[in-house]
């Protein structure tokens, strides 16, 4: 299972990052998406990864599961989810001021006066 | 003494900051008098803060009181009292300065967005939990991309953009780090983390040094270190001029993380990371300065003029944090706060003067701006505290660093010393285009009129004083900064506040 989730955790991320360094709004912010959900992952990872075990300690369980990261991720979720939003409203919000989409600020269609205020 | 006051910097912004989107949304005069009727209350506690931590040791605040290291706590020290106070100053000339522009009619919730970012800085500063570090974080961050781009329009929008993209990577990078740090040692209280990662086994050494490495790559992208300070000269110079002098304070946050944990959790002394830290940092923060410096002299607008100064003295702190001794962390506390409201009056002057003359750029030369005079000669203030030149603060602060790094002063006072000549040729090419060409280029040409906005000149006036008086009673601060620098070194004065349970 270490495995299975340390890859997926590893592709992730290298997806995000490709997609990250894209030259449009859109596939960088479905790169960040993909790289919050790495890290969430990550998170709970860092707990250890254990089946079948109890979240609190029992006297009778053969061990428990770290319930610690569980808050972390929450934490993590709510928050990478609350981001992304607010990227999407402010990339469309570009997008609709500039009419195109791309990130890079020095591109042709910088009036010549540099920039009026 | 002060147990329950410790969270009041947090908590007043937070109550005042909903109350005003949630009651007074329409009303503008009432926003205006409780944002400042709260920025003056948050003055006042953190002074009272600062002069209660400057007699008592270290105080932690338990939330929930629940024990340190299962609960969350804050931590009152001199240190962070420090930065709070600091905060507080910043946060009432801005706002002063807001309302004398009007600054705040020219988009919506301004002032709940201000309490907001507010409770974020002071929150970062006071909490003893690096996970509730990286919660402060995402809420002074929140906040500030509402800021950026406050009143709108393209380029702002898009530089926007480009600023939450990269501070969401840095998010990811900071929880990379914490998640990393949380399954070798089992513990996010920072006091927890400095005797845990003290004596971790050898086998966790690999993994250690990896998530220092990333936790000292969040702090670097907050304080704008090379080769991460790319997200600054955009997002500053397109942010309006008021919220980049707040964001002024924002770059410190990064230094103030490295400190803390820097001389805690990974001090030079530690046998894992040993001194890692701090030769990756000691280059990077030269790096840093040179291209501030070059920023400054190749500026094509006064705003990156003025962003690239951040970026520049950013690069001065972090030489004199990269050291890790008493003496330069003394010196670089001393630059902070110096740099912070030179930093803040150099960009509420810069949109003093880009309010005035149509565009703020340096090549094309205008007619004289209205009140030319006292704004130039603010200008002129600003610009030698910036640069570094005697009498002003800024000359000092950077004597401190050139004498707390005699060590290696081939390297480092060259670097410091030849940055510090590029700069005052960038600020004098720059202050003579904008205030004296102007009249070689429209001799008889009136000024356009200008309301005086008394009480922007205030603002800025209050600002320049705060670097007078550092100057003026520059040695009573140094010597109770190298009392705070003594006790930061002094690991377990901190560490104790936080009562943690005996190991069994």
């Amino acid at each position: 299972m270490e495995a299975l989730v340390a890859s997926a955790i590893g592709m992730m991320t290298a997806a995000g990052v490709y997609l990250m360094l894209r030259q449009r709004t859109f596939p960088v912010i479905v790169g960040l998406t993909l790289l919050t959900y790495a890290v969430n992952v990550f998170l709970f990872t860092s707990g250890r990864l254990a089946t079948n075990v109890p979240a609190i300690y029992g006297t009778g369980a053969p061990g428990y599961a770290d319930p610690l990261p569980q808050a972390l991720v929450l934490t993590a979720i709510v928050i990478s989810f609350g981001m992304t939003a607010v990227i999407v409203m402010m990339a469309l919000g570009a997008f609709l001021e500039a009419g195109h989409d791309k990130v890079d600020m020095n591109d042709d269609d910088t009036p010549a006066d540099g920039g009026q205020k | 003494m002060m147990y329950h006051w410790i969270a009041a910097p947090v908590l007043l912004p937070a109550i005042i900051g909903a109350l005003i989107v949630l009651l007074m949304r329409n009303d503008l005069l009432l926003q205006r008098v409780f944002s400042l009727l709260a920025s003056f209350g948050l003055l006042a506690v953190s002074i009272a803060l600062l002069i209660a931590t400057s007699s008592d040791a270290p105080e932690v605040y338990r939330l929930g009181d629940w024990p340190a290291p299962f609960g969350i706590v804050l931590v009152l020290d001199r240190l962070s009292a420090m930065m709070v106070t600091l905060t507080a100053v910043l946060a009432v000339c801005v706002q002063l300065y807001v309302i004398g522009t009007n600054w705040d009619t020219r988009g919506r919730h301004f002032h709940a967005l201000f309490q907001f970012q507010l409770m974020g800085i002071c929150g970062a500063f006071l909490t003893g939990d690096a996970f509730n570090l990286f919660v402060f974080f995402e809420v002074l961050l929140i906040a500030s991309y509402g800021l950026m781009i406050h009143s709108g329009g393209r380029d702002r929008l898009r530089a926007g953009v480009q600023y939450v993209a990269f501070n969401l990577v840095g998010s990811s990078l900071f929880l990379f780090a914490l998640a990393a740090i949380y399954s070798i040692t089992g513990t996010l209280n920072i006091a927890d983390l400095a005797v845990k990662a003290a004596a971790l086994p050898e086998g966790d050494a690999a993994l250690f040094r990896v998530a220092a490495v990333m936790l000292m790559m969040v702090f670097a992208i907050k304080g704008a270190l090379v080769p991460l300070q790319f997200w600054l000269p955009g997002t500053y110079s397109n942010a309006p001029g008021p919220v980049a002098a707040l964001f002024a304070v924002m770059t410190k946050i990064g230094a103030y993380s490295v400190i803390r944990f820097g001389v805690l959790v990974l001090p030079p002394g530690h046998p894992i990371t040993g001194t890692l830290i701090a030769d990756l940092m000691l280059p990077a923060a030269l790096l840093t300065l040179v291209i501030g410096a070059l920023g400054i002299l190749g500026a094509t607008t006064l705003s990156r003029l003025a962003a690239f100064a951040a970026v520049a003295s950013m690069g001065t702190a972090f030489i004199a944090i990269s050291a890790f001794t008493p003496a330069s962390t003394a010196a670089a506390l001393y630059y902070m706060v110096h740099s912070t409201l030179a930093g803040a009056a150099l960009f509420l002057i810069v949109d003093l003067v880009v309010d005035r003359r149509a565009h703020d750029s340096l090549h094309i030369p205008l007619p004289p701006i209205a009140q030319a005079g006292l704004i130039s000669a603010l200008f002129m203030v600003s610009a030698i505290a910036t640069a570094g030149m005697p009498p002003l603060s800024g000359f000092i602060g950077k004597l401190l660093v050139l004498d707390a790094l005699r060590d290696s002063a081939a390297l480092v006072w060259s670097v410091i010393l030849v940055t510090s000549l590029i700069m005052i040729m960038g600020f004098a090419r720059a202050g003579s285009t904008l205030f004296w060409k102007a009249h070689a280029s429209a001799p008889d040409g009136d000024a356009p009129s200008h309301p005086a906005q008394a009480l922007s000149f205030v603002a800025v006036g209050g600002l320049l004083a705060g670097l007078v008086g550092l100057t003026i009673f520059a040695g009573p601060v140094i010597a109770w900064l190298e009392v705070t620098s003594a006790g930061l070194f002094d690991t377990s004065a901190y560490i104790n506040a936080n009562q943690l349970p005996e190991v069994k």
